[in-house]
């Protein structure tokens, strides 16, 4: 069917916050789908409420509304734009819900909205697990058993019936506690008394173990006229047992005979079909690695994370698809957009294997349990392709950032055979690593095939690496051959593994290269294994023959990604170099970008002229460099990712456009920062590098308490703490150099003041800044992490025009081109810096979209050398707009077992929301919604436990509480506090005075807030620890930190009504 | 480091690859051509159609899963050499039986490895199928020259086929069956809906044929150019004339449109893979399917009219006759490899004949 042209408006639903298990995947497909709709005429409202997106960007959609998404805030944008029709597919899970809840509540009808693309019908079928079972029948496919039971012999007549082993899962216990694997009746017994025990409602679930089953994915699309393709099939080298987003996944299916292949094929066509699938769907199997048998073991009916996937691994733009299909076109009359030539509606043949590995936030949390299981606990990943399965490991691996450059891991190595046979049978985050270690040390491979369940094909190519590792341990650099280089680069070792292998530096097995000629060359993804001809520009380097990339005599401009998404480095990068790839392209520049991540909009083959989907180390970036042979790089946007290539750069020879090398390090480099701040008669908190205890505490003595102290060697904030006397800081310093002797400790004055930021753009004369940002928690809360306020409320005229000039004077004597942030304090009237990045930060995306001042743009033009004044902005501020916007956090610890919850200097959030009003308040109460928090009423049930010396200040916030007629419950020592204030209060057991304790009450929901204002984090056997993890684990608003609690309790005192809050369009209604 | 044993393949135009022999080590010469499908190389390799042919497969890991003694489309390959980027040493699947090269050599099929598969797949895109020489040795121009001008496929369906017929109880719809080099797939999609099958090596006499007194006459695939087979369109002319149903798939398709006094003509490259799209023009409806050929139907008659059509180049995928109980298709329904998205046909088939017998008998 052609275009349904009575679809003239169409409401898009984003996914909101960056959390774990949504991630930078929606902002690709949301604004896929948004560009889609565009090309045919419609007219596109986008409600999301996160602003580091690329969908939400001014003029992207042509209405653009960063609200809370909740059933009343979209209600809002649908009653003021009248969209007739609304796409649900596109926001991941959390739009999905909410195109149910909106369904549900009579909304789409009252407003006359139909839904395009899939039904919600179809939906419904598809989610709810009875209408699933029921579909699963229907359409004779099988699940697996499962049953709900509320006493054990029930549970073992289903064991009976359905075979062991079976699982045991306790209903509405958190992170499986009480749960397991039962291998007979004995067992079950035993598990099942005691989940029943551990479940608040006495249920548990009971299921046929399908653990070690092959996992298998499928991406299916179908249009309205019911035709249905596959676009690719995944296999998870993980089996069943870790979730999707953990294992190592590998696209197409490599163990899979034809048979098998069509059988799931055919099942998967079978289901989308008998719902009525309108887009795309992802069906997962478990495959029987023994016999035909296999299981269905969910089905999402949207985009998701592996539909991002399986679009970069292919070439196949699904969301794109999805959304033509929606508006009524069939498979076959959507061009294929890849070969410009043959249609969407075929699947993609793949010449090339892809893999897929996940970035865990384990680097930051050191203390998460980091066992993986049912419960994604990747914040990111990364995509490799490869001629062979070892070659895209070994890129995958190179590519996660973590100091790997083959399968040799310093943890693994000093583990026991016996140590590491357990720790492959209960995978963690380095499963790899100790399984490769475990060949590596004679194992049997097929010994751990069957500990792990592993496929012997996959194991086989790990070993494979492993001897190839081994071979290389016994050469030295003189020993190599043209030919035995080649077998090992061909293999996909890079320069550095082989150069740590044979004890050499890298540059020397370079030499070797460029002597015998062994470079690689890139081949194109195509969607169809070179039998038509394609126009994508979408690249992978081999070792191979024939070079396939077309290089013009234009002028090019190369941009270096972010990689992986992790704590401290989010999708905001991605945007920056989205937004500098198009302003390159706006200036008449050929663009490269060369990025590994598939989740963002970067590595969407049409953003830049030239993809290059490869790994950001510096061989890797150097190949493209030397066949496209850019006029140079951008490296500004790429977060510290591209940063840390500036140096090899500039050794290269090879270009930077932008601040230089040099400049980067002085800033980043203490002393030499110090000495320029000195020059410039700029203060900074006042500090000093210790070697020991003795040491730091005397220093500590004449810097005054409180102090920050920080390990030298981290970046981001790790292990930085406040110590706030002596006996806290002796205890810090003893641990710090137990650990590592042979670094310094820095030792700050920790000034509690009001924290200022600031994004500036400079081109060597002149500085622009589009604006200041205040943060609410006062310094010691990492940046990341607090609520950043837009414009500034409390700083004087004063002090903003010392920011102005501070700025200024840094920006010039660092020789800065282009984007600088810079941290500042307040700290009583008095201006301190305590922090500068010489390039763009994660504030960019916020403070371009409430400014409207397009920053990343203006620092691209400027790093080509147009001068700000000449583009219209001179030195200065952007003007203030007439609203206030805040910037909330948003964490996903509750995903991450074992990680502490409270704020401080060590980032934690993974994403961010955006909330916009006529004054701070409201704008506030938007953004606490948006972050999922709950705004208490009066009248409602606070608990609080708060460190003795916030007493005072927690008081004076309380009587306000009080006032609304709050009540509280509080541990002993607050508790007497309020009384001695003449507050009221229950009194709750601390955990260490026996049961029921202030867990309980958490747990038995009676409580609307948690207040836990802590003495030390990261404790994990602390009080205040498990209170904060009961906390998030029962999905209760927690807050950790006295400027928090003081906002939320204003927002409570202006008593908002949701319903008379004002939305603000982004693309209009900010001035 | 394994030592291998180099050796090149040698195309028409002069491009050399080069690269390792595995399976059986001997010269060959073939056509080559390429296929798409990521799996199911124990199919291609088996399939009678790509006799005289050198395989190469885009997918850059085959043997992964092994082979196994029940996947076979015939008793063994005809095929020339196999092409593959990297073959599979430590196979694994609960069905693997045996590891891709050793079943090479089993067969004396020669293989190669470890060339750019994907700049070869361009070449043929681009050039059009050429013919090649896979060899372990150096060899002269002449030496090329003349091994190219003595190679010929024109024999090939001889090649493939048995010498006497068999049989296939059935209790349902009874089928002649002309074996150019027919799949098993096809013959077991028959059988396993219950057909009777009286199966003839290509050449047997249209009389001999029809002397079992089938309910109608199955054309399957096999090798080669249909052109080629002139006394082969000649006998389907004279089974058309019978007023019998005649059903045919691929070079079934092919020789039936001949007799039906259609052309053929050959690709420039050929359709080999699991992942072409073709319309049903009577439904809108656009399946996915298996396909090999490197000749297609043109220029239909009067009495003739296309059914399918493949979405990407627009060429004839199946036809039936306007008057006559006459229906083929270009694809493979049967699969094996590939997406058995279009099995209905074989129902769809069956029920035609049986509406004629039925229809006959009233």
């Amino acid at each position: 069917m052609p275009r349904d042209n009575s679809i003239k408006k169409v409401l898009v639903i984003g996914s909101g916050p960056i959390v774990i298990g949504q991630a930078a995947e929606f902002d690709y497909s949301g604004t896929q789908a948004v560009e889609s709709l565009k090309e045919e005429g419609v007219e596109v409202v986008l409600v999301n409420s996160n602003p580091a997106t690329i969908m939400t960007d001014i003029g992207m959609a042509h209405h653009t509304y960063i609200e809370p998404l909740t059933l009343d805030f979209v209600e809002k944008v649908i009653a003021k734009e009248r969209p007739d029709s609304i796409i649900a597919g596109m926001g991941g899970q959390t739009g999905l819900n909410l195109s149910c809840e909106l369904y549900d509540a009579g909304i789409l009808d009252k407003y006359n909205v139909r839904v395009i693309g899939t039904s919600i019908e179809s939906i419904k079928e598809g989610e709810d697990r009875e209408s699933f079972k029921e579909l699963m029948e229907r359409t004779n496919q099988p699940i697996v058993e499962s049953d709900i039971v509320t006493d054990v012999e029930s549970a073992v007549e289903f064991a009976q019936k359905v075979g062991y082993p079976v699982i045991v899962r306790p209903a509405y216990t958190l992170g499986g506690t009480g749960g397991g694997i039962a291998e007979n009746e004995g067992v079950l017994r035993e598990i099942c008394t005691q989940g029943l025990h551990l479940s608040r409602v006495g249920q548990v679930l009971i299921e046929r173990s399908i653990a070690g089953w092959k996992e298998i994915e499928f991406e299916v699309m179908r249009d309205g006229a019911g035709t249905c393709i596959t676009v690719c099939s995944m296999e998870n080298v993980d089996p069943v047992g870790v979730h999707t987003g953990d294992s190592i996944v590998v696209a197409p299916a490599q163990t899979l005979s034809d048979k098998e292949y069509q059988m799931l094929r055919s099942a998967a066509i079978n289901i989308i079909n008998s719902i009525e699938i309108k887009g795309g769907c992802n069906v997962q199997f478990a495959l029987d690695p023994n016999s035909y048998n296999y299981a269905v073991i969910e089905i999402n009916p949207r985009v998701s994370r592996s539909s991002a996937l399986a679009s970069k691994a292919t070439g196949y733009p699904i969301a794109k698809v999805a959304a033509k299909i929606a508006l009524g076109y069939n498979l076959d009359e959507i061009k294929n957009a890849v070969t410009g030539k043959t249609f969407a509606c075929f699947e993609p043949a793949l010449d090339y294997v892809v893999l897929k590995f996940p970035r865990w936030p384990f680097d930051k949390f050191f203390g998460a349990k980091r066992k993986l299981g049912t419960k994604m606990m990747a914040t990111g990943e990364v995509m490799s392709i490869g001629k062979s399965f070892e070659a895209a490991l070994l890129k995958g691996i190179r590519s996660l950032e973590i100091g790997q450059y083959g399968l040799e891991r310093k943890s693994s190595k000093t583990r026991s055979l016996e140590e590491l046979k357990k720790r492959v049978v209960s995978p963690d985050d380095e499963r790899l690593f100790d399984l490769a270690e475990m060949l590596r040390r004679g194992y049997k491979t097929e010994k751990v095939c069957q500990i792990t369940k592993m496929d012997l094909f996959f194991v086989d190519k790990i070993k494979r690496i492993v001897e190839a590792e081994e071979e290389l341990k016994t050469m030295s650099v003189s020993d190599f051959t043209e030919q035995s280089l080649k077998y090992y680069k061909e293999k996909g070792f890079s320069d550095k593994a082989i150069s740590n292998f044979v004890g050499c530096k890298p540059p020397e097995v370079y030499a070797l290269r460029k002597k015998w000629d062994i470079m690689p060359v890139f081949k194109t993804v195509d969607t169809c294994a070179g039998e038509f001809e394609a126009q994508t520009p979408y690249y992978y380097s081999s070792y191979d023959t024939e070079n396939e990339t077309r290089i013009s005599n234009n002028k090019k401009v190369m941009v270096i990604g972010s990689g992986p998404i992790r704590i401290g480095q989010g999708i905001e990068f991605d945007y920056c170099s989205v937004h500098c790839i198009k302003a390159l392209k706006k200036a008449g520049i050929e663009t490269i970008i060369v990025n590994n991540n598939p989740e963002t909009v970067s590595t969407d083959f049409d953003t830049a002229d030239k993809l290059y989907f490869e790994p950001l180390t510096e061989e890797d970036v150097l190949n493209v460099v030397e066949v496209e042979k850019p006029d140079g790089v951008i490296l500004q946007f790429g977060g510290q990712t591209a940063i840390k290539l500036a140096n090899f750069f500039d050794e290269m020879h090879i270009p930077i456009y932008g601040t230089l090398p040099e400049q980067i390090d002085e800033a980043e480099d203490r002393e030499k920062f110090d000495a320029v701040l000195e020059k410039l008669g700029i203060k900074r908190p006042k500090g000093k590098g210790v070697w020991d205890v003795e040491e730091g505490i005397k220093a500590a003595e004449k810097l005054g308490y409180p102090v920050l102290v920080r390990p030298s060697y981290v970046l981001g904030g790790q292990g930085m703490e406040i110590t706030h006397s002596e006996e806290e800081l002796e205890k810090y310093l003893v641990e710090a150099f137990e650990k590592d002797k042979k670094n310094p400790v820095l030792i700050d004055r920790y000034l509690g003041g009001t924290e200022i930021e600031v994004d500036a753009i400079c081109d060597g004369e002149d500085v622009y800044i589009p604006g200041i940002m205040e943060h609410l928690e006062r310094a010691g809360v990492h940046s990341g992490d607090s609520i950043s306020i837009y414009p500034p409320q409390t700083i004087s005229e004063d002090i903003k025009k010392q920011i102005l000039d501070e700025t200024k004077r840094i920006a010039i004597a660092l020789k800065v081109i282009g984007m600088i942030n810079i941290q500042f304090i307040d700290y009583k009237g008095e201006l301190n810096i305590i922090e500068v990045n010489p390039r763009s930060s994660r504030t960019v995306p916020y403070i371009t979209k409430v400014t409207g001042v397009p920053v990343i743009d203006i620092a691209t033009n400027v790093m080509l050398g147009t001068k700000l004044k000449d583009m219209g902005y001179g030195t200065g501020i952007c003007d203030i707009p007439g609203v206030v916007a805040v910037k909330v956090p948003v964490f996903s610890t509750e995903k991450l077992p074992r990680v502490e919850a409270s704020l401080g200097p060590e980032m934690r959030s993974t994403g961010e929301v955006l909330g916009v009003g006529y004054n701070l308040e409201n704008a506030l109460y938007k953004g606490f919604i948006a972050a999922g928090m709950t705004v208490p009423k009066a009248g409602s049930t606070i608990i609080a436990t708060v460190r003795g010396k916030d007493h005072e200040e927690f008081v004076k916030i309380a009587q306000k509480c009080s006032n609304m007629n709050c009540s509280f419950i509080a541990t002993s020592g607050t508790a007497k506090a309020l009384k001695n204030a003449g507050i009221d209060c229950k009194v709750v057991k601390k955990i260490s005075e026996g049961v029921p304790n202030i867990t309980d009450t958490i747990r038995s929901g009676v409580v609307d807030l948690i207040i836990d204002i802590p003495k030390k984090a990261n404790d994990t056997n602390s009080d205040g620890f498990k209170i904060r993890r009961t906390a998030i684990e029962s999905d209760l608003t927690l807050i950790t930190a006295m400027d928090t609690l003081n906002a939320m309790v204003n927002v409570m005192e202006k008593n908002i009504n949701k319903d008379k809050l004002d939305i603000f369009d982004i693309n209009a209604d900010m001035r | 480091m394994k030592k291998k044993v180099k050796a090149s393949l040698i195309l028409e135009n002069g491009t050399v690859f080069n690269g390792n022999a595995f399976g059986y080590i001997k010269e060959t010469v073939g056509e080559v051509v390429f296929t798409t499908g990521m799996t199911g190389y124990q199919e291609t390799l088996t399939d009678p159609s790509f006799a005289g042919q050198i395989v190469t497969m885009t997918y850059p890991l085959i043997g992964n899963y092994g082979i196994n003694l029940e996947d076979n489309e015939s008793d063994r390959p005809y095929l020339k050499g196999f092409i593959v980027r990297e073959n599979c040493e430590v196979p694994n699947n609960w069905r693997c039986e045996m590891n891709l090269e050793d079943f090479l050599k089993q067969h004396k099929v020669t293989g190669l490895e470890g060339i750019d598969t994907r700049m070869l797949t361009k070449l043929l895109r681009q050039n059009g199928t050429m013919k090649g020489i896979i060899t372990t040795r150096e060899l002269t121009k002449s030496q090329i020259e003349q091994k190219f001008n003595t190679y010929t496929n024109k024999n090939a369906v001889r090649e493939v086929i048995k010498d006497e017929p068999y049989f296939i109880n059935g209790s349902g719809t009874h089928f002649a069956v002309l074996d150019c080099g027919i799949k098993s797939g096809i013959i077991r999609s028959l059988a396993n809906r219950g057909c009777k099958l009286s199966v003839f090596p290509a050449y047997t006499s249209a009389e001999k044929m029809l002397s079992v007194d089938p309910d109608a006459i199955f054309l399957g695939n096999g090798p080669g150019d249909p052109l080629d087979l002139p006394e082969v369109v000649e006998t389907v002319k004279e089974l058309i004339a019978s007023g019998k149903p005649i059903l045919g798939i691929c070079l079934g398709h092919q020789l039936i449109s001949l007799a039906l006094g259609c052309k053929t003509e050959r690709l420039k490259f050929g359709h080999h893979g699991g992942n072409h799209p073709v319309k049903d023009l009577a439904s809108g409806t656009v399946y996915i399917t298996s396909q090999n050929h490197n000749f297609v139907v043109s220029d239909l008659t009067e009495d003739v009219e296309p059914t399918f059509i493949n979405v990407n180049d627009g060429s004839i995928e199946g036809i039936k006759h306007k008057k006559l109980p006459i229906y083929s298709v270009q694809f493979h329904p049967e699969a094996n490899p590939g997406p058995l998205d279009t099995g209905f046909l074989f129902d769809r088939f069956i029920k035609t004949v049986e509406e004629v017998k039925t229809h006959a008998q009233r």
